[in-house]
């Protein structure tokens, strides 16, 4: 139920309280998506979509902090592009 | 898809299993709360993988198996009302309540429909004036802002043939329940990703205050699930009880303020039934008074909440994490996805269901 699906914003309609609408990508696959709660989202930004509402933009930068942890390991080369 | 597959390598995977077995001077049993991650867990083996020196039991983040049966009942009375229009997510139709499921309703001419998300029952209602649409709302706190959504969109459309039979929970008060207990065994928990997106992370902090339990908050590939634990378990050997986050590109410690915003709007924290592990106080969400012209209760009558039909079904102690799937003398044989005597059997988060698919074959050989 808690399922949560990262998608790409695409573009970005309705500006009401309640009516931020976006299209978003899931790997290619299209749906209208409610952005109200991210309201500092822009296109290119990557989100995640539970049940049709985005709950928060994905932080690039800390996508990359389990990578780091494994460097701290001695783990080199293993992050993906 | 880019965020998910680079958490599956395996050999990043391997490291930070090697880095847990180093770091653990003793075998620890902490629960993941979440039954997404549950999944995970028994898909990619990482029960398995750390055996000697973590014990993972399966918590009760599974909406649908905490739902309380007499709620399933009223959703099934109120899918037989001629007019009535039930809709819910898809894992609800199968979830035997006491009398029946809506599967049944249905078959029985019931109009029952599966929709993606709340706001589609609001359209349905709007698309079709004549007809009472009732949306069966179950969730923890990361599907609550979508069932506000649907509440304030229903207000604003002035539909008046739109209401929610609402059975909303909230995870912090289940949490304490396993660790008040009498017989628990965690030691600390991983605690669910995307309800700490919406509700970040200060709720967690009494219990780690009062239980000295440490908590981190992880995601759902196996990388996230495992650097979780790896941060969990440094935290058990050091003697820490923090709050913590392993999955900090979808989750900040302040949650997502617009979401509390709009929940704290809609809803009010009400006492809850849950399936198994009966009346927890301020536990759930339920409409608050401005909005209680969209309960289905308020419309259709209350639910019965009473004792549950008793039945061989052992779904109460796996959802405190008390017992394990095949430790259920029905498991696999009385009770299967398509048979199920409990929802944790039917939810695609439900523990017996992960085991089911999972582990049939090794409970079948060597037994529980």
């Amino acid at each position: 139920m808690c399922l949560a699906v990262p998608g790409k914003i695409l573009s970005i309609s309705g500006e009401g309280p309640y009516a931020r609408l976006g299209k978003v990508s899931f790997g290619g696959v299209v749906r209208d998506v409610n952005l109200s709660c991210v309201p500092d989202a822009v296109v290119g930004n990557y989100v995640i979509v539970h049940v049709g509402m985005a709950l928060n933009v994905l932080d690039e930068s800390e996508a990359r902090e389990v990578f780091d942890a494994l460097r701290e390991l001695g783990i080199e080369g293993l992050e993906a592009v | 898809m880019k965020y998910l597959e680079e958490y599956r390598n395996p050999a990043a995977a391997k490291a930070l299993t090697e880095a847990i077995l180093k770091k653990a001077t003793r075998r620890w049993t902490v629960m993941e709360v979440c039954g997404g991650q549950t999944h995970s867990i028994l898909k990619y083996g990482i029960d398995a993988l750390l055996e000697g020196c973590i014990e993972l039991v399966h918590g009760p983040g599974c909406p649908v198996c905490v739902t309380a049966a007499e709620l399933i009942d009223k959703a099934v009375e109120i899918a037989g009302r001629p007019g009535a229009m039930l809709c819910s997510f898809g894992d609800m139709l199968r979830v035997p309540g006491n009398h029946g499921d809506l599967l049944r309703a249905k078959a029985a001419g019931g109009d029952v429909r599966v929709v993606y998300s709340p706001s589609d029952a609001v359209k349905l209602a709007r698309d079709h004036p004549g007809r009472d649409v009732v949306f069966f709302a179950v969730g923890f706190e990361t599907t609550a802002p979508a069932h506000a959504l649907a509440v304030l969109e229903a207000e604003r459309l002035d539909l008046r043939n739109f209401s929610i039979l609402c059975s909303l929970v909230n995870v912090v008060p289940a949490m304490e329940a396993v660790l008040a207990s009498p017989g628990s065994r965690v030691r600390g928990f991983l605690a669910p990703g995307h309800v700490t997106a919406v509700i970040g992370c200060q709720p967690y902090v009494p219990l780690t205050e009062k239980y000295h339990a440490p908590i981190v908050v992880t995601g759902f590939e196996p990388m996230d699930i495992l650097q979780g634990i790896l941060m969990l378990t440094a935290q058990l050997e050091e003697g820490r009880a923090d709050v913590e986050i392993a999955y900090r590109r979808a989750v900040t410690p302040e949650g997502n303020p617009k979401a509390l915003e709009m929940m704290a709007g809609v809803f009010r924290v009400v006492d809850r039934s849950w399936r198994g592990l009966g009346i927890l106080p301020m536990s759930g969400l339920g409409l608050n008074s401005g909005y209680a012209a969209f309960d289905a209760e308020e419309r259709f009558g209350r639910a019965a909440l009473g004792e549950a039909t008793p039945t061989v079904c052992i779904a109460g102690r796996v959802l405190q994490g008390l017992a394990k799937p095949p430790d259920c003398p029905a498991f696999g044989t009385l009770c299967t996805p398509e048979h199920p005597l409990g929802a944790p059997m039917v939810s695609t988060e439900g523990a017996c269901a992960a085991y089911f698919h999972y582990r049939r074959r090794e409970v079948e050989r060597h037994g529980c």
